[in-house]
């Protein structure tokens, strides 16, 4: 007797070390929040990770237009990871627009999960779909899903006292159930999350879980999955991890650097796309004697944190690319009055207004030369979201030694990206020593120290240190107003002298790969993460390529022109059109090659190992393709 | 690790027995620079001798100003001082005392400096309400530039930049501030000493921003500018001194009053009683009235001169302080807690 049993079929648990998910929709789908949620739970999880938030100047582009895709990349790992990938591996669409502006991305065979009730007449033409590309065979290069996610949210909320809006609205966490449930991963993160977001409004709670479960459960159930994915935990250094943004590690850098100080913080600033989560970030932070001036404009915003330096306290401002020059003067005043102040430039795309949500490189040349006169600030720029805690402690470290204005320049790669952050020891965090001029001895307001040439700082309640300073040209002996030829000549070089010397203060550049050989990638600020990945994809191709990556621009590291004779061939890969390289080949001489690329994206590794092989002769010329896709990675 | 402790160095309390300071105490060793017979010299030496009456101790007295002739005023003035940037003075004002509200700052502006480049400024200051005195000098001319008309040059004013007469209306600076919601908002005169000595003491005494418009003569640029209305034998008769509580009497023998008919300011003469008569009063909130002193002007009107309101306010640098202080009060900041807030995992 035989018995045939109705098997179900196995479902298979594959191991991957790497997947590159990009959720995309309208601009009000929620898409940036059920990235982030996603990120937070394999960040618990274990996984590096990186992610790249992507999305529209407008806040409510017509729905479902194409300007009107917001997207999130992430990428998350069971090793080392270092950018949010170049190509998803999964992509999922929320509506026709989302589609048509991503798809290019996917790699060929990746999963495409579409909402397929979203693919009607409507949508389709706003996508300038003129056929429903669910049903005519374009889409044949990907595992093409098509889930009917509002629909079956619409019956998971059926009976809760919410409109048929609101009930749409929760539809994106119905995607995130289905994408923790396709990679193993639990919703315990999220469903803490909303409850702490919507525990006053338990219907909107209800709704959300209700959408959640729905989603994950309709993975668990059908059969529309064969495979399900699993991606180890990444082997990283033992410590306690938060996941972290760019933005918020600055914040968190400068709230440091108060304590470590033990001088209050105060931070003027105008919103500014993509800075403004500095101020919201700092705005909260009152425990911490923090206070936060939300300025008329950002000349004024510039103007109070330097009254705040004036005054003896940490002077902060904030902005962006257009803030930077409208703040230029007053930076000057800073840099003419010799006072420690830091100004963040968080970078964005294009002069003018440009591409505000958007990435680039392109203020290093504003940064370093933005000013009338011969102006010299100190310029950092940390290179990833972690590194920004970090460096803006060495901004007012550096700030306040040397008695010297410095431009933090992040970007908005680096500002709006988050990775896991080993939390730092606070015991071990850099102690920053400051003084203001001694009570009782004579006060010249431009008496400086020899080592580091700063002047001395008498600030406003000192007795008996009464002086006046300003803009105008000052005597380096007396401090009063100087027209003086020799004077003016001298007091030019000293303030340039005294940021030159801070080179004796900062750390070597230092080199991944080989000390020397055929090729070196330099880089700076944003870039760090592909950079290095393409020198370590190169070494495991057996090429002689190094990498290294300059976190001090104004001074330079001391042992950067060593390091650059290392090399055959020196690239320098930068979001701009080689703002880097001009300094570099002015400064020392030497054939450095640009490769350049002014998109408002991230490279990509490919990118970079492309321009390798043409530089090495493995190829030809090698050109950026720009896709047609306005996607994350597509331009 | 906690926040910083308030900043002790840099924070001593009064002392008891505070030195009494003279006029000598705030004079500077530079050498002060305007042209002769500037309007100028007369502010500095009224504000040199109302100093020290504040009972405050030099150190912890700032001087801010802008660029311009008048913004050279904090060289000569023995005290901390910063000469900054055209037109943003008052930004530089604002950081200071918020950072340090146990400061007393005077801001030194001009027309084309405070009105013009700064005017931006000048609105938000007052709408914040800042404890700051910010000193107006008006000239109605560019004198630093030499000559070119400013925000509040009358309507056809020929100047360099104008010589065929400007196409553009003057700005009033007390209507500006009243509307800005100015807490604080006096004119005086720099011929007339007294009123001008008393009227800075007054602004210093006010707690919130007290604007004072000083109209102050260039004698190279803008001779006489006020000479009509200001002038020794017409002064009585073209100026109205406003007095709080008092009725709005002018005239050589006082005898002349204004009255109002409808939201229409008219002169009374040889107003016998002071029936009828509008009664100046400084702490209105409504700025109804002020407004319509305001627009009353030389040669229609004599012209107001005094203080045009003085009201209590919130303050913002107290207010942003006690954001701190009662923040502090529940539980300093800590370092660690913060750098391990939200969820954290740990990885053995």
């Amino acid at each position: 007797m035989t018995t045939e049993i109705q098997v179900r079929p196995e479902r298979v648990v594959e191991e991957l070390d790497r997947v590159t998910i990009r959720f995309a929709g309208d601009s009000g789908d929620g898409m940036q929040l059920t990235g982030t949620q996603f990120t937070k739970t394999a960040a618990v999880f274990g996984n590096d990770l990186a992610t790249l938030p992507d999305f529209p100047a407008e806040i409510r582009a017509p729905t479902g237009s194409l300007p009107g895709v917001s997207g999130f990349q992430l990428s998350f790992s069971g090793s080392d990871i270092h950018t949010p990938g170049d190509r998803p591996d999964v992509l999922v669409a929320m509506n026709p627009a989302a589609l048509k502006t991503n798809v290019a991305d996917l790699r060929p065979g990746g999963l495409l999960i579409v909402d397929e009730n979203e693919f009607e007449a409507i949508n389709l033409k706003k996508a300038a779909y003129a056929k429903n590309p669910l049903h005519d065979g374009s889409l044949s290069n990907y595992q093409l899903v098509p889930v009917a996610i509002t629909r079956q949210n619409e019956l998971a909320l059926e009976g809760l006292p919410l409109s048929a809006k609101d009930k749409f609205r929760s539809r994106n966490f119905y995607a995130l159930g289905l994408i923790l449930w396709l990679y193993g991963r639990s919703m315990d993160t999220t469903i803490k999350w909303a409850n702490e977001q919507f525990g006053r409004r338990p219907e909107v709670l209800d709704a959300n879980i209700r959408a959640l479960k729905a989603g994950y459960n309709f993975g668990e159930t059908t059969e529309l999955f064969r495979v399900q994915y699993k991606v180890p935990p990444a082997v990283v250094k033992p410590g306690t991890y938060r996941h972290i943004s760019g933005n918020e590690a600055t914040a968190l850098g400068f709230v440091a650097a108060s304590v470590l100080s033990g001088l209050p913080l105060f931070y003027g600033s105008y919103p500014i796309t993509p800075a403004s989560d500095i101020l919201h970030e700092l705005s909260k932070m009152k425990a911490f004697g923090v206070k936060t001036f939300q300025a008329e404009d950002e000349i004024a915003a510039i103007g109070a944190a330097i009254g705040a330096a004036y005054g003896g306290h940490l002077g902060l401002t904030g902005t962006s690319g257009p803030g930077l020059a409208l703040k230029s003067e007053a930076l000057n005043l800073a840099v003419m009055t010799e006072l420690p102040l830091v100004v963040i430039d968080v970078q964005r795309a294009g002069p003018s207004t440009g591409m505000p949500t958007k990435t680039e490189q392109s203020d290093l040349l504003q940064a370093m030369f933005g000013r009338n006169g011969d102006s010299y600030v100190a310029i950092l720029a940390p290179c990833t979201p972690s590194d920004c805690f970090l460096m803006a402690i060495e901004a007012f470290r550096i700030a306040l030694k040397y008695m010297v204005p410095v431009i933090f320049l992040s970007d908005g790669y680096v500002g709006n990206g988050s990775e896991p952050w080993r939390i730092p020891d606070v015991a071990t965090l850099p102690k920053i020593a400051w003084s203001y001029a001694k009570e009782g001895s004579d006060y010249s307001p431009y008496a400086r120290d020899p080592n580091t040439l700063a002047r001395s700082w008498a600030v406003p309640g000192q007795k008996g240190m009464e002086h006046r300073i300003g803009g105008l040209e000052k005597s380096s002996e007396t401090g009063d107003i100087s027209y003086d030829p020799r004077n003016h000549h001298e007091m030019t070089l000293v303030r340039k002298g005294r940021v030159d010397g801070i080179v004796q203060d900062i750390p070597d550049l230092e080199v991944i790969g080989p000390p020397q050989g055929d090729v070196l990638l330099l880089g700076w600020g944003g870039t760090f993460g592909a950079i290095t990945s393409a020198g370590e994809n190169a070494r495991k191709k057996g090429l002689s390529v190094a990498t290294a990556h300059l976190r001090y621009l104004n001074p330079f590291p001391g042992n950067l022109e060593t390091v650059l004779r290392n090399y055959k061939h020196v690239i320098i890969p930068e979001l701009n059109t080689g703002q880097l390289s001009l300094l570099i080949r002015g400064k020392f001489v030497i054939p450095a090659i640009p490769f350049n690329k002014i998109s408002g994206q991230p490279f990509k590794i490919a990118e970079l190992e492309g321009k390798i092989d043409e530089v090495l002769g493995r190829s030809g010329p090698y050109e950026i393709e720009f896709g047609q896709s306005s996607g994350l990675s597509g331009g | 690790m906690t926040a910083p402790a308030a900043n002790t160095q840099a924070t001593g309390v009064i002392p008891a027995d505070l030195p009494i300071l003279t006029r000598k105490d705030f004079v500077s060793d530079q050498e002060v620079r305007w042209c002769p017979g500037c309007g100028d010299y007369s502010i500095l030496a009224q504000m040199q001798k109302m100093l020290p009456e504040l009972r405050i101790p030099r150190e912890k007295i700032v001087f801010i100003s802008g660029i311009g002739c008048s913004s050279r005023f904090p060289y000569y003035v023995e005290s901390y001082g910063f000469h900054s940037i055209h037109g943003r003075a008052l930004t530089l004002a604002s950081g200071l005392k918020t950072a340090r509200p146990e400061l007393t700052v005077f801001v030194i502006t001009g027309d084309g400096d405070g009105l013009s480049i700064g005017g931006n400024h000048l609105l938000h200051a007052m709408r914040r309400n800042v404890d700051l005195n910010v000193i107006l000098f008006n000239n109605r001319i560019y004198g630093l530039t030499k000559g070119q008309f400013s925000p509040t040059s009358e309507f056809g004013k020929v100047t360099k930049s104008s010589p065929y007469g400007t196409t553009e209306r003057p700005l009033n600076p007390i209507r500006v501030a009243l509307a800005a919601g100015a807490t604080f908002v006096a004119r005086t005169i720099d011929r007339d000493t007294k009123h001008l000595e008393e009227t800075l003491y007054q602004a210093s005494q006010h707690k919130g921003i007290s604007f004072v418009e000083v109209y102050q003569n260039c004698n190279i640029f803008n001779d006489g500018a006020f000479s009509a209305f200001a002038d020794k034998e017409v002064r009585q008769d073209k100026m109205i001194y406003l007095e709080h509580g008092k009725p709005l009497r002018f005239g050589k023998e006082n005898e002349n009053g204004i009255r109002l008919n409808g939201f229409q300011p008219e002169i009374v003469t040889n107003a016998a009683s002071d029936e009828g008569l509008m009664v100046h009063d400084i702490h209105q909130q409504n700025i109804s009235l002020a407004n319509i002193l305001v627009g009353m002007d030389y040669p229609e009107f004599p012209v107001p001169i005094g203080v045009f309101r003085d009201i209590e306010a919130p303050v913002y640098d107290e207010l942003v302080a006690e954001q701190v202080r009662a923040a502090i009060a529940k539980g300093p900041g800590s370092l660690e807690a913060l750098l391990h807030a939200g969820e954290t995992w740990v990885v053995d």
